[in-house]
């Protein structure tokens, strides 16, 4: 590999409004104002598109999750076609197909994508940096326990660890192991202990004693 | 070639590669637009998800490197445009010197 000593990016991502303007940065104004112009776009349409990512986060499927948890009907569906399910929760998942898939005391599911960086992005928001590296695409699918350790989650050998490779078409969420003496806990509460990284299966949920930490 | 493996480049599932980076960086303003303008184009039939990735995956993995994602995308979703006919290079090349000579900052030119 000629360039695996090198970051994903050769240069810092960040480039803030007071630094200097980038060719790229450029080419961005210029399409945007381009399509504008041209009536194919609406600079409220970006606006509203830009609000509408904002809102997403891992909390909207931190609340999938903590109602498959409380609901078996639900958690049924959400198996079955875990598109469908979302949107009944009235969450704009767009045209991509979502599967969940369910860890148990046997199975550890972690999901990645190694062509790019599809991600149920409509679900838990824009995918982190890590996700879209090199080194968690490449190494994921060969050295998966590895890599769970390099996030501080060390699988035990007897639970199998199954890695889901999305594509354009096809995206994952990890249906994490409700934590234990969380019986009495209302649904709110249970998808508070639902991390980001548990529905990518590189995490687990929070305990019970990390719930207001 | 000589290093074909059977596989694109950006195919890089089970290649070597070191250990992750988890450094999180906030999506600036620009990145957020370029991300916007891929979502649109694409519900205006302009684009989609296959076109973006093949103009990416042409780009080779020089550009994966050098370039960061939304500078990769920006690159992909003008080179859809263009192919789409919304806009003419002359016309791109003509804005984008217009922009230049707005100001020295993102902030400024936008």
């Amino acid at each position: 590999m000629p360039h695996d000593h090198l970051s994903p990016s050769g240069h810092p991502y960040r480039a803030d409004d007071d630094t200097p303007l980038t060719y790229w940065q450029t080419m961005e104004i210029a399409v945007r104002e381009l399509l504008i112009e041209k009536g194919h776009l609406s600079a409220v349409e970006i606006q509203h598109q830009i609000d509408a990512m904002d809102a997403r986060s891992p909390a909207n499927g931190a609340k999938v999750v903590a109602k498959s948890w409380v609901d078996p009907e639900f958690k049924a569906a959400l198996l079955k076609d875990a598109g469908s399910a979302c949107r009944s929760l009235g969450f704009d998942i767009g045209p991509m197909h979502l599967i969940a898939v369910e860890n148990t005391d046997d199975i550890h599911n972690v999901i990645v994508c190694t062509l790019c960086s599809c991600y149920p992005r409509n679900l838990l928001g824009l995918p982190p940096d890590w996700y879209k590296s090199r080194e968690y695409r490449s190494r994921t699918v060969k050295e998966p326990r590895k890599v769970l350790g390099e996030f501080g989650l060390e699988v035990a050998p007897n639970i199998e660890v199954r890695v889901h490779d999305s594509t354009a078409d096809m995206r994952y969420i990890v249906l994490p192991n409700r934590p234990p003496d969380t019986e009495s806990l209302p649904e709110e509460e249970l998808a508070k202990l639902v991390t980001r990284d548990s529905m990518i299966g590189v995490g687990l949920p929070k305990h019970l004693s990390e719930l207001n930490a | 070639m000589t290093d074909f493996f059977g596989k694109r480049w950006h195919d890089m599932g089970g290649d070597p590669a070191g250990t992750i980076d988890h450094d999180q960086h906030d999506f600036a303003l620009w990145e957020k637009r370029v991300d916007a303008l891929m979502v649109l184009s694409s519900s205006k039939g302009l684009m989609n998800t296959d076109s973006l990735r093949r103009v990416l995956e042409d780009m080779g993995p020089e550009a994966y490197e050098k370039m960061t994602y939304y500078e990769r995308w920006i690159a992909s979703v003008t080179q859809n445009m263009i192919e789409a006919g919304a806009f003419s290079p002359e016309e791109l090349a003509t804005k984008m010197e217009e922009i230049t000579s707005r100001g020295d900052t993102y902030g400024a030119a936008t």
